[in-house]
């Protein structure tokens, strides 16, 4: 699994796949096989994408603590930058087939839409990691701070299934929504999880330090 | 100046209208080759030929002002597989896919309340009630598209003459199928069953109020609301029930299912009015499905529809955003 995950291929075939969801909805549009509504369908179909790749990101490091595989770790930067890609296509696509690219109405529409407001607070949130994921912006704010703004991921998360839970209330709809939230309820959870186990096992330590 | 009450409705010779048998076989023809030559004979099988087949139903086409719009009507596809009837499930895709598990014979219809006549009516009596007339109604849904279907039926006030409602009669409430093993929809509590509608009685009595029995040349297909619905063209989609099984004729305003679900953004008028939005989003503007270019701007909604000269005159003096 190691030498697989190390393979110079797997960054490549992973991109390509990465870009199936996209190439396949392309598809739809030209042959005209996204059903009446092919606006709607792009813009839903990208929204889940963007989620989907979300929660990929978020399960390498348990993936990684869980199985000692500390070559997944490669493949992280490379899915948390699909996941901006997917919400940037997410974004445009409203933009452009619901509001004709009037910015005047988009921002009137963020405005009124709470689901809205806080799918956009969510996309905006993500463009500065997607900014700073190369290996020189890492040096330049310094591997603390550099984490530090990248732990905005787990808010963006957490806006992300609010947006999603919103979008579906209208028809209170949620068997989808819930899916989504368990999977990143546990993925951060995990984090928290092992949070609290480590800062256990400090103050036991400590106390032993102390008594001995 | 002379203006004809149906301004904007003003139609060509009868026979300069492409038959919508032969403009649908057009559009079919034109989106297969379309398909085949971008894509080989993989593609060749396009939407447009998944519109169900039922019996035919002719109707005579309607001299109703108004009732025959000129907008090129939305594929028989499209409007039989992208539709809201929560009864099958809430997705779009869902009426089609489960609605064959409606049996739509023997069924009938009760009439209530304050009228002369109460009778429950088998629906071949409907059915003969009056001559069949083909509407081309435009159709626009609360949630922003619209589409333009020609329907099959008669005014609804041809069935309230016959059964005399009384001077108690203010109000018309429509009560659908609510059904658990017909229509596995009734599981979500996204609304209290069965759905319910309701219209004043001069709403209701309007030519334009449809009693619908078929579309596009035949009898309703199950997801559009089979056997019989209505259609108020000048209202957004969700006030015009489904697969009726009861009129009641009441003189208080009746309880009607999206304003007992979410009063704040469903009121009981729920008029198309480009100028009230819906709490949540613009209702200035809609999106025409069929309309099949992506990038094509979205239309301006508009007033009553597009039938205001129609019907504009039953608000008269009503303040449209109070009784949104």
């Amino acid at each position: 699994m190691q030498s697989l995950l190390l393979h110079p291929l797997a960054k490549p075939v992973l991109f390509v796949a990465a870009l199936l969801p996209l190439t396949l909805l392309v598809i739809g549009v030209v042959q005209h096989t996204l059903g009446p509504n092919p606006a709607e369908a792009l813009i839903r179909s990208l929204g889940d994408w963007t989620l989907r790749f979300l929660c990929l990101t978020l399960a390498i490091t348990p993936l990684r603590q869980l199985t000692g595989l500390a070559a997944v770790a490669r493949l992280r930067r490379m899915l948390g930058l699909f996941t901006a890609f997917y919400a940037s296509m997410h974004f445009s696509a409203y933009a452009v087939f619901d509001m004709g690219l009037v910015w005047g109405d988009i921002v009137r529409d963020v405005a009124k839409r709470p689901f809205i407001l806080v799918g956009t607070a969510a996309f905006l949130l993500l463009l500065p990691l997607a900014a700073t994921s190369f290996n020189r912006a890492i040096r330049w704010l310094g591997a603390e701070r550099w984490q530090m703004l990248h732990r905005a991921v787990y808010a963006v998360a957490l806006l992300a299934i609010l947006h999603f839970f919103w979008m579906r209330a209208g028809k209170r709809n949620f068997g989808e929504v819930m899916v989504y939230a368990a999977i990143v309820g546990v993925l951060l959870g995990w984090r928290v999880a092992r949070k609290a186990a480590g800062a256990r096992y400090l103050m036991k330590l400590g106390n032993h330090v102390a008594k001995g | 100046m002379l203006l004809p009450r149906d301004r904007g409705f003003v139609h060509p010779i009868a026979s300069e209208i492409t038959p919508l048998t032969a403009f649908n076989a057009r559009r079919r023809w034109l989106a297969a080759a379309g398909a085949m030559a971008l894509w080989g004979p993989r593609a060749a099988w396009p939407q447009a030929n998944t519109a169900p087949h039922g019996a035919a139903l002719p109707g005579a086409r309607s001299a109703v002002p108004g009732a025959v719009t000129m907008d090129k009507p939305t594929l028989m596809a499209d409007a039989t597989g992208y539709n809201n009837f929560y009864e099958f499930g809430t997705d779009k895709s869902d009426p089609a896919e489960h609605a064959h598990t409606l049996k739509t014979r023997p069924w009938t219809v009760s009439i209530e309340g304050a009228v002369k006549k109460p009778a429950t009516f088998g629906i071949d009596d409907l059915l003969k009630l009056a001559p069949m007339e083909e509407r081309v109604y435009r159709l626009r849904c609360v949630e922003g598209w619209s589409m333009v279907i020609p329907w099959v039926g008669y005014s609804l006030a041809e069935l309230i003459r016959k059964v005399e409602p009384t001077g108690n009669a203010k109000y018309l409430q429509f009560v659908t199928l609510a059904d658990r093993a017909q229509m596995p929809g009734l599981r979500s509590s996204v609304l209290d069953w069965p759905y319910v509608e309701g219209l004043r009685i001069d709403e209701a009595m309007h030519p334009l109020t449809l009693l619908t029995f078929g579309m596009y040349g035949q009898v309703l297909p199950n997801q559009n609301g089979a056997p019989l619905r209505l259609v108020v063209p000048w209202k957004y989609g969700f006030k015009s029930g489904k697969s009726l099984v009861r009129i009641r004729f009441v003189e208080q305003q009746p309880a009607t299912s999206w304003s007992l679900a979410a009063p704040q953004e469903y009121g009981f008028y729920s008029n198309v009015n480009p100028k009230v939005d819906h709490p949540r989003w613009s209702q200035a503007t809609e999106r025409r499905l069929g309309e099949s270019d992506l990038f094509a701007k979205k239309r301006p909604t508009l007033m009553f529809n597009g039938y205001e000269a129609q019907v504009g005159s039953l608000y008269a003096g009503m303040d449209l955003k109070k009784w949104f």
